[in-house]
């Protein structure tokens, strides 16, 4: 049994077989194969032996001529070992007794004796194992050949544990067979974790170097809510977890019966839940979840994973399906909230130093006018659909709310002249997460309908902390005094200008926050679907004045850690089962 | 032809020991041979066949082999590769040593 720690991202346990991609992204081939194949794993088996004799006869040959027999002389050795009847016995065995793949049969085989080597106590023979591992290298690189199994084509439900998975490659995980997922590198808040999140699958990242250590169709566990990773865990660790998924269940099972009811807490104060979406299909688990509107439709899927721009068409079809999902309720439809390095077609030469201070979001939209236009002209052609609202994000200066405005009523006026109908009145307004903001929010106020508070950027420009940078990920916190002192400025100078304030990050999903977000002035959440049952549990567990409480003793706090404890035992005060 | 056993016991002369070339030597010797034939170190038995068998005995320098050979050509075999297991040298010793860090790096 081993141990990792990492970044939870995504919360839930899955427990599974791992299949593992390699840093280009192949797949290393599953371990078992059905009794049907042994005969064409066997014949793969045959081939890659001839194939790999060649090869080292080939290298045999070269190294003999260049260097003299005397050094080719260790490959005829290689080969002697690869003609080892043992060898290919045991292999086939293997295949046979157990329906091992080759390449599992192989590996296990080869690393038998590579062991045997490593132990022997004379050097120079203890050195054979790296003859063997080369004779393995060879036998498994043929077997792979340009077998690249894609992610898509998964037989068995698999945790998978890769290097990094791409957001476009997260996305395309099929739910069905994809348990959870584990990444060496990445952070909270990067797109990949966004995206595992709302295909509500358990995912770890960030737990550093450790695929070499893992064996295809190893057991693994990953609890996606303390970002743990169990590499071959125990029996007592496996029932603790199975203990804690069936508890899981259970919580939700019960929770599911609050989906008809409101969000309102016990004096009566209704609190508005909307859910936040990356993806069109989602619409139909928020009206499931009780959902009373999308607060965030992130629309970068669009522009990820493709091969060209979306058109005009491509973006018009997405929002109009999802606002007739939505059966009237409002849908926020975020404009790009992308880095220009996440652009497809855009490879600059020179990458940026600092993309997250850099050309982004609402500034690379304003740098792409025909690109905006094109999602803007679809987000309006659409909104006679249903009640769609549009928002700006990354907004950090009043010229670029203003000059967004701009382009959007200039879109207004073709589509007039074009006699192409849209809703008028269409809501417009802003992501609020850049600190300059918080700070000129009485002018900007003037200017939207509304406002959504973005907690992660929030955090991460506050407390100048990039939150995939693992040396100082545990600087960034949600719970930090000065990001909830901005959260409370943003709540109090939007509700004292009369426009309507919502919160979309991350934090508003865990319960822990949610009292302390309604006792700051809150009254309408944008979360992921699958916290909905949760968060709802919590408001109606709760009155106003039991909140507002809360917000005056975290007012006093002056760290991140206090203040977060403190929310955790309120929590368990209210509604321990949430805190499992 | 009826079957017969053999055994001998040989100790390893050369510096290296029972390295991956000699044991492939003496794999393709005992290939020749229709006897199953053994080699054993220390309480370790293995088929002579294979070279990585022979190789995981380690048998280094003044190691103590012992043959053991049953069938037609049993005496035969012995005798051929306890031959074989004395004369083993170490001529192009550094020349292998480094091809072989080369190729596994």
């Amino acid at each position: 049994m081993r141990i990792l720690q990492g970044i939870a991202v995504s919360p839930g346990v899955a427990i599974g077989e791992a299949v593992v991609i390699d840093n280009q992204g192949y797949r290393i081939p599953h371990r078992f194969i059905s009794r049907s194949a042994i005969d064409t794993e066997l014949e793969r088996l045959a081939k890659a032996f001839v194939s790999v004799g060649r090869q080292i006869e080939n290298s045999r040959d070269e190294i003999s001529e260049e260097l003299g027999e005397q050094y080719g002389a260790i490959f005829s050795a290689h080969l002697q070992m690869l003609r080892d009847p043992k060898i290919e016995s045991d292999i086939v065995h293997l295949i046979k007794q157990r329906h091992y793949s080759a390449e599992y049969s192989v590996s296990q085989v080869l690393s038998k004796y590579i062991k045997v080597f490593e132990n022997l106590s004379n050097v120079y023979m203890r050195e054979r194992a790296n003859d063997v591992r080369d004779i393995e290298r060879r036998l498994i690189n043929t077997l792979l050949g340009n077998r690249r199994e894609a992610l898509s084509n998964l037989e068995t439900p698999v945790v998978i544990l890769a290097h990094n998975l791409t957001p476009s490659e997260t996305a395309n995980l099929d739910r069905e067979k994809v348990l959870g997922f584990v990444t060496e590198v990445g952070g909270p808040g990067g797109h990949t974790a966004i995206v595992a999140e709302a295909l509500e699958i358990p995912a770890v990242v960030g737990t550093g170097q450790f695929l070499s250590d893992v064996t295809v169709g190893d057991l693994i566990i990953i609890d996606g809510d303390q970002g743990r990773v169990i590499v071959q865990p125990d029996d007592e660790t496996i029932l603790r977890y199975q203990h804690e998924v069936e508890e899981h269940r259970s919580l939700a099972t019960r929770l599911e019966a609050l989906s008809g009811l409101p969000a309102e807490t016990t004096d009566k104060q209704h609190i508005a839940l909307y859910a936040n979406i990356e993806f069109p299909h989602e619409a139909e688990a928020c009206v499931r979840r009780g959902a009373e509107g999308i607060g965030l439709y992130r629309t970068e899927f669009l522009y990820l994973g493709q091969d060209e721009e979306p058109s005009e068409e491509d973006h018009y079809r997405v929002y109009s399906q999802v606002v007739k999902d939505m059966e009237g309720a409002p849908v926020v439809i975020r404009t790009l909230d992308l880095g220009a390095d996440k652009l497809l077609g855009e490879n600059p030469e020179d990458p940026e130093q600092n993309p997250f201070l850099g050309l982004r979001s609402i500034r690379l939209s304003l740098r792409n006018i025909p690109l905006f236009r094109t999602q803007l002209r679809a987000i309006l052609r659409a909104s006679v659909l249903g009640e769609i609202h549009v928002m700006f994000p990354l907004v950090s200066t009043l010229q670029e709310l203003r000059q967004a405005k701009m382009l959007l009523s200039d879109i207004m006026e073709d589509l007039e002249e074009e006699g192409v109908p849209f809703d008028r009145g269409i809501k417009i307004g802003m992501m609020v997460e850049v600190p300059s903001s918080v700070i000129m929010l009485e002018q900007f106020a003037k200017e939207v309908d509304f406002i959504s508070i973005g907690t992660n950027d929030l955090v991460q420009y506050t407390l100048a902390v990039d939150r995939s940078n693992k040396e100082v990920a545990g600087l960034y916190n949600n719970s930090d005094p000065a990001v909830l002192r901005l959260i409370e400025m943003s709540i109090s100078k939007a509700t004292a200008a009369g426009i309507k304030v919502t919160l979309c990050g991350q934090m508003g999903g865990n319960p822990i926050y949610a009292m302390l977000l309604i006792g700051l002035g809150l009254r309408s959440l944008s979360i992921t679907p699958s916290a909905i049952p949760e968060v709802k549990k919590v408001c109606r567990s709760v009155s106003i004045a039991q909140c507002e409480e809360i917000a005056s003793r975290v007012r006093e706090m002056e760290n991140a850690r206090e203040i977060k404890q403190f929310l955790r035992e309120e929590l368990r005060k209210v509604v321990p089962e949430l805190l499992l | 032809m009826s079957e017969s056993q053999s055994t001998r016991t040989v100790i390893i002369q050369n510096k290296q020991g029972l390295h991956l070339r000699p044991a492939d030597l003496l794999a393709r010797l005992a290939y020749q041979f229709e006897s199953n034939i053994e080699v054993e170190n220390d309480g370790l038995s293995v088929n002579a066949k294979s070279v990585i068998d022979l190789a995981t005995l380690g048998a280094g320098p003044g190691t103590e082999l012992k043959l053991s050979a049953t069938g037609t050509d049993a005496e035969k075999a012995v005798e051929a590769i306890a031959e074989l297991i004395i004369n083993f040298t170490d001529e192009d010793e550094e020349a292998v040593d480094t091809t072989e860090s080369e190729s596994s790096s």
